[in-house]
């Protein structure tokens, strides 16, 4: 599956942020390459460098130095607006808290990321919009807002969000850090699966059992990197879900 | 992203928080509804000034003698005008096309057993047209053929206050024992605009009033219409060279005065410019207010939405297009204030119009101009906010909370 050139290369990467008189070292020269079609967790403790690290890869912050490379293009000397070009074109995210616009329809947020492409008409975004609903399993609960949706549906809504403009790369926040263990493997099924279709995903998790899921994994240490693995195990999340206790049900007669 | 998906959205995010917006809407609608209400009070009391001043002739030029008085003593150069002067002027002025004299005797008019203090006016029949008088009935008397002849034009309240209301033409105004013949009646032109009724008015000869009432050469005032607007200055200068002519004049003050109808005008205007000026001031002030409400609102809305920018942002939104959603957020509300501002101004400045009875001219330029500054309020004011949200930093946006 691995191809000669990495999709993403970053490169004695280095994050300082001054804090008054002092200087942080969030990122203290981190190298590694993610290849196409690889699913990769990065791991690490709070205050380890991971949320940097995932800015940076997600092209919102730009490193001290060190080179980012992604998708053949430098990003480290890109101004803000190259950015959000990059951002728009090569990169979906999911966060831990959602993020979907309240009071606005499932297809409606999944289709925002595509209202900043000027190319992509109406038409083309309303039915890329209802593909990428379709490959999260919710073609049916397209015009429902998010607060009719459970914690699982938003968050494949926004899985979908973030698939729908095509990205070389899904960066994924904690995205099961706000919903139990079932959901969790439900959403892990579904990053599996489009893993399994070809996605390149770069998950950053702080839970070792969702690790397990991926096929390497990366942890961070203090603005370093200690581990990188490749998971020679990798568990099938809808095994793991089917193991799992049936939920307990309440008897609604 | 096109305009049209922005303000879309725009319009969602001002539906999202129904009762703000209209209270900022609000603050566009009474600050444009003033202005339009100021305005139109402002430009309709001029208008009217005007017209009562138009109605007067706005090409009338008074000439009067230049009387230099010490300590309450007329002293003995005092030139009067005499009814040469009048010929001259008709002769040679080229800027005037109409000049005529006023004589007036003071008395009672009287026609069987009415009678009415009415002031005797003697003039030639170029008066009517200098001071916008029309004939409604019979016939003017002619300069030549009624020379002298004990026959008289009279206004509407005469009609009114003399003779009933009926037709009063061929009939007898007996004035200090004279009797007058009425041969003409004169169409209606209201009050003047200092109180006294140009329709009050008996209008006979000046030579009769010379000869049969004062028995005098002397008069005391003759009006001159210039021949347009604008020329008032050129006529002015003309009738004065004329007289001094006549006289051989060398002296360096001038014999009489000449004023213009456009003098007074503009005397009168320029105090009541002064007051719209003032009422479009305090207008504009709401207005201000109402645009400084657009920038609260939106600074409030920018921070309340820190997150929805963040992620705007971070699925791929310029700085360019959140500014641009912001501002076009706060240009729609004061579009939408300025509309209806816009309507409620109009029918708050009909109904004072009629109701109240005052003069209200809604001017376009002020509707315009206060749309235009609508827009430009809703730029001005929004620009601050939308910036702010455009140069917010997505990572810490996100982390809002």
């Amino acid at each position: 599956m691995q191809t000669d050139t990495p999709i993403l290369s970053i490169q004695n990467l280095r994050r300082d942020f001054k804090m008054g008189n002092e200087t942080v070292h969030a990122l203290r020269g981190v190298s590694f390459d993610i290849y196409n079609g690889e699913f990769v967790t990065i791991m690490g403790t709070s205050g380890s460098g991971k949320s940097t690290m995932l800015n940076i890869l997600g092209c919102m912050d730009r490193p001290t130095s060190g080179h980012y490379i992604l998708d053949g293009e430098h990003t480290e000397t890109l101004k803000r607006d190259a950015l959000a070009k990059i951002r728009r074109q090569k990169i979906g995210f999911v966060f831990q808290s959602y993020n979907l616009l309240s009071r606005t329809t499932a297809i409606e947020n999944v289709e925002l990321p595509l209202l900043y492409n000027p190319s992509i008409s109406a038409a083309e975004r309303h039915h890329r919009a209802i593909e990428a609903l379709k490959r999260v399993g919710l073609e049916g609960r397209m015009n429902h807002l998010p607060n009719q949706l459970s914690g699982g549906q938003q968050q494949r809504v926004a899985i979908a969000r973030a698939l729908v403009n095509d990205p070389v790369i899904i960066l994924a926040d904690e995205a099961t850090g706000n919903l139990d263990t079932r959901t969790s493997y439900e959403i892990m099924m579904i990053f599996q699966e489009l893993n399994r279709q070809g996605k390149t995903i770069a998950f950053v998790t702080h839970e070792p059992d969702i690790a397990t899921f991926s096929s390497r994994t990366i942890t961070l240490r203090d603005g370093l990197v200690k581990k990188d693995v490749i998971n020679e195990n990798v568990q099938d999340a809808k095994e793991a879900f089917e193991a799992l206790p049936p939920p307990e049900t309440f008897d609604e007669e | 992203m096109n305009p049209f998906t922005l303000v879309k959205i725009a319009i969602r995010a001002l539906l999202r928080n129904r009762m703000r917006t209209f209270l900022s809407v609000l603050g566009i609608v009474i600050g444009v509804a003033a202005v339009i209400t100021m305005v139109a009070m402002g430009e309709g009391s001029k208008q009217s000034i005007k017209e009562q001043m138009t109605a007067m002739g706005t090409n009338a030029i008074t000439i009067m003698p230049n009387q230099s008085r010490r300590g309450g003593v007329q002293s003995e150069s005092t030139e009067m005008l005499e009814e040469e002067d009048i010929i001259a002027i008709r002769e040679k002025a080229t800027y005037i096309n109409g000049v005529s004299p006023m004589v007036s005797v003071g008395g009672q008019a009287i026609v069987g057993n009415n009678n009415s203090p009415t002031t005797l006016s003697g003039i030639s029949a170029d008066y009517l047209k200098i001071r916008n008088y029309e004939i409604e009935d019979g016939v003017m008397f002619d300069d030549e053929a009624d020379r002298m002849a004990k026959v008289c034009v009279v206004g509407q309240a005469v009609i009114r206050n003399l003779f009933g209301g009926e037709n009063p033409i061929g009939k007898t105004i007996r004035y200090k024992n004279i009797p007058l013949k009425v041969i003409g009646t004169l169409k209606a032109k209201g009050s003047g605009d200092f109180g006294q009724d140009q329709d009050d008015v008996i209008f006979t000869p000046y030579q009769t009033v010379m000869r049969r009432f004062s028995s005098t050469t002397n008069i005391r005032q003759i009006y001159a219409n210039s021949i347009g607007e604008g020329y008032a200055a050129k006529a002015t200068e003309e009738i004065m060279n004329i007289l001094k002519e006549r006289r051989s004049w060398t002296k360096p003050t001038d014999p009489f005065r000449v004023f213009t109808q456009e003098e007074m005008i503009q005397t009168v205007t320029s105090t009541s410019d002064m007051l719209s000026l003032v009422l479009t001031a305090i207008a504009g002030i709401s207005l201000l207010v109402g645009g400084i409400g657009i920038m609260n609102i939106m600074y409030v809305s920018v921070t309340e939405r820190t997150k929805e920018i963040g992620l705007r942002m971070a699925i791929g939104a310029r700085g360019k297009d959140i500014l641009l959603q912001f501002l076009i957020e706060s240009i729609l509300i004061s579009l939408l204030g300025g509309s209806i501002g816009i309507g409620i101004g109009i029918a708050a400045s009909e109904i004072i119009k009629s109701v109240m009875n005052w003069p209200m001219s809604i001017s376009i330029t002020s509707v315009f101009v206060s749309f235009g500054v609508c827009c430009a309020t809703g730029v001005f004011f929004g620009w601050y906010p939308a910036r702010k949200a455009s140069r917010l930093d997505p990572i810490e946006a996100l982390r809002f909370e």
